[in-house]
């Protein structure tokens, strides 16, 4: 990146082409633009631009209660959104010290396995398009339509889920959405077998991803990396076993590691990741049968807003709704950092708060703006069309890169 | 958890740096402390290349304004032995109208956008960074957006005072 040539177009010295790729090339994943030097087929050097769909996030968030910060997360990853709202609610609850019941750290382990198998099925998916394989990604996107739906049985919404809120969540999941939930792991696991068979041994596709863009561990680490493109490397950091938040310590699972951290480990690492996650909402669903039914938030009237019909015939009710409204509501001093395990690798909330309404100062550790960062450094020597397979299996997500 | 408690990082830490770190806490269990300037290269470059702490993961680097200090604008490091399992904050406050810090990028790579992106937002010069320049905004930017006086909004409505947001 510092020795970018930066000879004019002009200069007669100048052998190689400067490429824009992007803003808007259509096998990258949101808006990214890389100005590469080009010798042929291969690139020099790269430079990335990036704060295309930066919304400052951050300064926002400075200005919102608590509680109106966590549609903000929904619009980073947008293809993982509820891990960031669980990410958020569980920071606010770790400020608060608020102890959820275990239904609700089982029911938010199931909604949050989801999205990770909705984000690991859209990168997977597209880099079978970028090698040149459509039908993979067609028979993906229908069981993502599916987990949409549980969301939608969830909280309502289907993209931008806003699912949760402080101390639990909004309301209990009914019976379609348990129903769906079960349809979905016998329904699931055959088409992921299917994929699995279309590309894991496919002679063509292992040519075009084995080997390419492989990383070291040691330069992994260097430029902090986290999530699957991480332990494709072989290193076994994962934030769940890590600091397990959310009772992830009560579940049996495995974290899969690769050798090489070239683009096919990285495939491979996401595809064992959806079946471990749907291990693990197997076992959610056990447990949640053992616990009392009914339990969906924390018993904290301070924090959490009360049923509509006892605010308007509840005195007691009515205060905490007003005072949860109006911002009146104790924080502690202080400052807290939490980080959740989210679909491209570790997602951190850092909170300072000062006692008021809102955040003294929020900041959001976004996995995909320092997982990028190596993208054009590593792209040098690289075929473009192996960068773009780099690119798509790195996992970048707009919103989540520019915030 | 982890092999290495807190107390053991702690005692280590004011071995060797005695007075130059602050008192540490631990909020909510991470522990926290704050160097100045001059230290905080040494001060990770030891937490980093230590046989026995091995603070190998750099996780973040950001900065946080408080206007009414007389160091003003403060760096924020979080550090994550990966081998220990512990995780640590290191907070340096400068001077806000002559923010100077040494970069991290020779121990971390990654800290090459990280600081960048605090540059962009707070105005923090790291000496020696290879390439300082804006990542999020817009390169004609003149100002520093995530420092207090700069307002999320118009400044002359009348219904966004500070006073509404509890303080």
């Amino acid at each position: 990146m510092i020795n970018h040539p930066i000879l004019t177009d002009n200069d007669p010295q100048k052998d190689t082409i400067t490429l824009n790729l992007g803003p808007t090339h259509p096998a990258t994943h949101g808006v990214f633009q890389n100005i590469l030097e080009m010798d042929g087929e291969r690139i020099v050097s790269g430079v990335s631009t990036i704060g295309y769909i930066h919304r400052a996030f951050e300064k926002i968030a400075e200005h919102r209660p608590f509680y109106q910060i966590t549609p903000l997360t929904d619009r980073m990853n947008y293809c993982s959104s509820p891990i960031n709202n669980m990410g958020w609610h569980m920071t606010v609850e770790k400020l608060l010290n608020i102890q959820t019941p275990k239904r609700v750290d089982y029911l938010r382990v199931i909604v949050m396995e989801l999205a990770r198998i909705s984000d690991h099925l859209i990168c997977n998916g597209i880099l079978g398009v970028d090698t040149g394989a459509f039908s993979g990604f067609l028979y993906l996107m229908e069981e993502r339509e599916h987990i949409y739906e549980i969301y939608e049985e969830i909280c309502g919404a289907r993209l931008t889920t806003n699912i949760g809120r402080i101390g639990g969540f909004e309301r209990d999941f009914n019976d379609i959405a348990f129903a769906k939930i079960k349809q979905f792991l016998v329904k699931f696991p055959p088409i992921l077998k299917e994929f699995e068979t279309l590309f894991n041994r496919n002679r063509i596709f292992i040519e075009r991803t084995s080997g390419v863009a492989a990383v070291d561990p040691e330069v992994a680490l260097n430029y902090s990396w986290s999530g699957p493109i991480l332990r494709a490397t072989g290193v076994d950091y994962d934030v769940r076993v890590n600091e397990p938040y959310s009772s992830y310590e009560d579940f049996d699972f495995e974290i899969p590691v690769g050798t090489k951290g070239d683009v096919y480990d990285r495939y491979i690492v996401r595809n064992e990741e959806m079946w471990q996650s749907l291990r693990i909402i197997q076992q959610a669903l056990d447990k949640i049968e053992k616990e009392p039914k009914g339990v969906f938030h924390a018993d904290v009237p301070e924090f959490y807003l009360p049923p509509k019909e006892e605010v308007y015939n509840n005195m007691e009710a009515l205060i905490y709704h007003f005072k949860i409204v109006m911002g009146e509501i104790e924080t502690p001093k202080t400052e807290v950092y939490h980080a959740v395990e989210g679909g491209n690798g570790e997602l951190g909330f850092y909170l300072v708060n000062d006692g008021g309404r809102s955040p003294y100062r929020l900041h959001f550790r976004r996995p995909s703006f320092i997982n990028y960062q190596m993208y054009a450094p590593m792209s040098a020597g690289m075929l473009l069309s192996d960068a773009i397979l780099n690119m798509s299996s790195l996992n970048v997500i707009a919103g989540e890169l520019d915030a | 958890m982890g092999n290495l408690s807190n107390q053991q990082l702690v005692q280590r830490l004011t071995a060797r740096f005695g007075e130059r770190i602050t008192v540490p806490t631990e909020p909510f269990g991470l522990l926290t402390f704050g160097t100045s300037a001059e230290t905080i290269e040494e001060v990770l470059r030891f937490l980093k290349e230590d046989g026995e702490l091995k603070f190998n993961y750099l996780t973040d680097i950001t900065g946080i304004h408080f206007p009414e200090l007389e160091l003003s604008i403060g760096v924020i490091y979080h550090l994550h032995s990966l081998t220990n399992n512990v995780r640590a904050r290191i907070k340096v406050f400068i001077d806000g109208n002559n923010p100077k810090i040494p970069t991290a990028t020779n121990l971390w790579e990654g800290a090459n956008w990280m600081e960048r992106e605090t540059y962009d937002f707070f105005g923090v010069i790291f000496e020696g960074h290879p390439n300082l320049v804006r990542i999020l905004n817009v390169d004609e930017m003149t100002v520093f957006p995530m420092r207090r006086e700069y307002p999320l909004e118009d400044p002359n409505r009348v219904d966004k005072k500070d006073y509404f947001f509890g303080r």
